[in-house]
Order: structure tokens, then sequence, then C-alpha cells
């Protein structure tokens, strides 16, 4: 379930950006990703139960996402600041459940070929706004700063899946995101990927104060009509 | 007294015959300029209405009451940034450019489609458009089908494809809110009460009215009057309402068995002229989102520019 509220509240948040891009082809990409997204959630979530009970009625404090996931849009650099360092991740989780036998291996073996397509374009984005113009340098090295907080929770060993190996991932995630970001001639942020200053951990159900209004919106009209199929 | 040199007058014979042949003109083959400039006109209003058609839908991405709408609403709104981009690579090859039909679009000088100036209110709106602004949508373009330039037409071939999947998505959404609870069934017939109307101007203004219509006819860019479109909607849409268990707002509308058509009520153009002037409900909200997400997006497409300077790459 938390790995199917990630790819819920991340879809959403892109869903977000929908007639706003910066080009029509990204108006594609970016709707094109939050589907794969909503994809994952909508069989990950099922596996827990009903999708549109888990999606939708649950409060802020019982869904189990990252914060990373939750956080604002921002510029186009900070969302694409998320989805590097959340795609990255992803891809380096399901190609390890893709080959094992748990009940997300299928899910995963598919999940992994779209989650291969999101991290190349997180980077190629990277790549771009870090060596494009000085102001877009200046963005990207400020959104993968203001994100960076965010990203040490990615790595907290997940309740069933305990087995799998956490500590490498962090290892092989910091090498990717380090190999990408210097390429990109941006660095590395410094500090704490977590801490006493975040409110907590999204995994434990406490989220940042953007959260509630996400779910406010997403939740109302179906809560607003109990017991109504659409 | 302007004298035609022969070369031209052989190449506008040509054109003729390729026209009255039903065959199709292809971007290096001569053409009048009226016909290239008319046809630049429409595909990039064609084009204009898929990308500001995006906000209306949009708008309910984060409210679709349950993930499986969420996902086909979104993969809609996707869909139609593809129109767009496909469109407006169809008028490049008439020698415009996506940058400047952008620009003219966000300075006002060319149009989008009236319909995208109304609300979407609620929830049920989402249906409406995709049953009733699809479904004239699709009745306008199949004839462009067989436009008689080639490159439009075949964008329309692809495009009436996914246009008509939409239009049966939203009539199924209607359907299923239609046989829900009593607040569901009000919501949907609210939604078709509120776009019924608008629907049946995205035809146009009534024949003796529309400017262009006999020239683009006889170049085969049009294939049918908009009355005659109009009629053909109408048509299919009484039963399918009828079936949805909805009705449409209009008193006048009665089946006439001499005509064999449906009879409407009058359509009220002050109001079609008032939108189409700027002063429809949203047409100020839709133009500056349109325009603000241009500038918001200038560094991003900056950067992509100098990043492919840089390495030597084609860049946008």
């Amino acid at each position: 379930m938390p790995l199917g509220d990630d790819a819920l509240i991340l879809s959403h948040r892109l869903g977000e950006w929908a007639g706003q891009a910066p080009v029509l082809e990204e108006e594609v990409a970016l709707a094109n990703i939050a589907l794969d997204l909503l994809g994952q959630a909508r069989v990950l979530l099922s596996l827990a139960g009903d999708e549109d009970e888990l999606a939708y009625l649950r409060e802020e404090r019982e869904f189990r996402n990252l914060q990373l996931v939750e956080q604002p849009n921002g510029d186009f650099a900070h969302t694409i600041a998320r989805q590097l360092y959340f795609s990255t991740f992803q891809e380096l989780l399901f190609e390890q459940l893709a080959s094992g036998d748990t009940e997300l291996a299928p899910l995963a073996r598919k999940a992994v070929k779209e989650v291969a397509y999101h991290r190349d374009h997180a980077t190629q984005w990277t790549l771009r706004l870090g060596d494009g113009t000085d102001e877009s340098h200046t963005r990207m090295q400020r959104a993968l700063d203001a994100l960076w907080r965010f990203t040490g929770e990615m790595f907290e060993p997940l309740a069933g899946l305990e087995t799998l190996p956490w500590a490498t991932f962090h290892d092989v995630w910091t090498t990717r995101i380090t190999a990408t970001v210097e390429q990109a001639t941006l660095r590395l942020p410094e500090g704490p990927q977590r801490g006493a200053w975040t409110a907590g951990a999204g995994r434990q159900g406490l989220h940042t104060e953007p959260f509630g209004r996400l779910l406010a919106e997403m939740q109302h009209l179906h809560r607003s009509h109990p017991g109504a199929t659409w | 007294m302007t004298t035609i040199a022969p070369e031209e007058a052989a190449q506008e014979a040509a054109f003729d015959a390729t026209v009255a042949a039903d065959e199709r003109i292809e971007p290096r083959d001569w053409m009048p300029e009226a016909y290239r400039s008319t046809l630049v006109r429409q595909m990039a209003q064609h084009a204009h209405s898929e990308i500001i058609g995006m906000q209306p839908e949009a708008n309910w991405i984060t409210r679709a009451p349950s993930l499986r709408r969420k996902a086909i609403l979104m993969a809609k709104v996707q869909d139609e940034a593809g129109h767009g981009l496909y469109l407006y690579s169809a008028a490049e090859t008439l020698g415009t450019s996506r940058d400047e039909l952008l620009d003219k679009l966000h300075s006002g000088r060319q149009k989008y489609s009236s319909i995208f100036n109304y609300p979407t209110l609620t929830w049920a709106d989402v249906g409406a458009i995709g049953w009733l602004v699809d479904g004239a949508a699709i009745t306008n373009q199949v004839p462009l089908c067989r436009c008689s330039y080639g490159p439009y037409a075949r964008a329309m071939v692809r495009i009436c494809k996914e246009e008509s999947f939409h239009q049966r998505q939203g009539y199924e959404l209607l359907l299923t809110l239609s046989r829900g609870t009593d607040a569901q069934h009000a919501m949907a017939q609210d939604a078709v009460d509120r776009w019924w109307w608008p629907s049946l101007m995205m035809f146009g203004p009534p024949d003796d009215e529309s400017a262009h219509s006999a020239q683009s006819m006889a170049w085969k860019i049009k294939r049918h009057s908009n009355d005659e479109l109009r009629q053909r909607f109408v048509d299919i849409c009484v039963p399918q309402a009828e079936a949805l268990g909805l009705t449409l707002p209009d008193p006048d509308l009665v089946w006439n068995e001499d005509r064999g058509h449906y009879d409407f009520g009058s359509i009220d153009w002050t109001e079609f002229r008032e939108v189409l002037k700027g002063n429809g409900p949203c047409n100020e909200q839709r133009i500056n989102r349109r325009r603000q997400a241009h500038e918001e997006g200038a560094w991003v497409r900056e950067a992509a520019a100098a990043h492919a300077a840089k390495h030597g790459k084609a860049g946008r």
C-alpha cells in the first residue's frame, strides 16, 4: 500500500500540470507518466482492497506515501527534480521486485519498463536545465537542494519487504544521481536527507501541510455522494 | 487589369483538375494563395481548439470521482495535446510554423472554437463535453477525412478515431450518472441543458451568413454546409438523449415526417457572436491561462535550445 500511495499521489501532482506545461511535447509526456503511475497505483491499491475506497475515503493520517511525492509541483525544475529522485529510486526497487517472487513481481515486471522511461525523461531534462542557460541552471540547482531533505525516507525498509537490499538501493541511487547531477554541471545537494526538521515520515502517516489540501481536492466529489457509483 | 502568366494558368488548371478528380493536393503542389491561407487559418484554428480545449476538462482531473474515470480523463486530455501537435505539424507543411501560430493565438489574431469559452461547473460537464462537444466535432470532422488537402485529411483520419472513442466514453459517463442517484441524474440533466445549445453553435453561422463556405466547398476543403451538418447532429442526438434518459432543452424539438428530420428551435446567434467577439464566460480566463503557461515555460524552452546548441543536437 505505501507504494500504491506513492504512485497515486505523484500521479495526482503530475495531473495538475495538464494544460500548463512549457511545451506541448511535455503536456503529452507528463500526462503519460501520470497515467503510468495511476495504472500502477490502481494495481497496488487493489491488492490491498477497493481502489476507490482506499483513494477517496482515507484521511490524511492513513496515507502512507512518501513526503517527497506530495510536494507541490513548484516550477518545472522542481517537478523534474522530484521525478528524478523518485523515478531513480522506483526503478531500482522495481528491478529488484521483478526478479523476486512476491505478489508484487508481476506488476514490477510491467512497471519497470515504464519507470525506465520516467527516469530517462527526468534525466534528460535535468541535463537540459542544468546545462542550459544560467537561469535554468540556478533553478535546477535550487530544486535539487529544496527536495533533498525528503529523499532519505525512500530507503526505509518497508513492512513485508524487509529482505530487499535497502542499503544497496541507497548506494546505487546516490551513485546514479551523482552521475546525472555532475553531467548536468550541477552539484549534489549538501545536508541531511532526513531529519528532525521534517514533520515526520510519510510512511507513518505523518505528512507535510500541502498534503491535506491535495486530498481535500481529490476526495471532495467522491465524498459528497456517499455510496454512488461513477 | 492583371494578366495571368501562361505558366500560372497551367498550374491553376492542374490544381482545379486534381480537386475535380477528388485527388489530393500535397505540400509541394502548386496551390492558389487563397487556398493556402484558408487552410492555414482553418488548421491553425483547429489546432488551437485542441490546445485550449484541454482546459475545461483538465479542470476536473484532480477532482475525478473514481480512479478509472481519472485515468480516462487524463488519457483524453493527453490525446488532445497530441491532436494539437499533429495539426500544427500538418499546418507547417503549408509554410508556417508552430511558434508563429501560437503567437497568433496568444495575441488573439487567430481563434479557437467558441465552445471552449464555456465553463465546466460539475463533473457531469465532462460527460456532456464528451457526448455533445466531441460528437459535434466528429460530425464536423469526419467529412474532413476526405478534404482535398492531403496532410489535413490524413491528420483527420487519425484524430477522428480517437475522438469517437472519447465520445463513447462521454456518453457512458452520462449514462452512469443518469442511472445513478437522483443527485447524479440531476447533475447529468443540468450539464446537458447547459451544453446543448453551445454544441449546436459549433457548426458555425447559418449557411446564408457563412462567409467562407462557398469557396471552401468549391475547393473541397468543406464537404457539407453548416446547416446540413447541424441537422445531421440533431438527428443523431435525439434518440441518444432518449436512450440516456435525459431531455434536450428545446421545446420546439419535434420529428418532422415530411422532411425526415427533427425540427428544432432557433439558436441565439447574439450569444454566439458575443462569445466569438471575446465576451463569453471564459474567453479571458482561457487565453490568459494559455499565455501564462507559455510565458512561464519560456525559460524551459530557452534552456532546451541552449543545451541543444552546446551539444550539437537539433532542438526546437
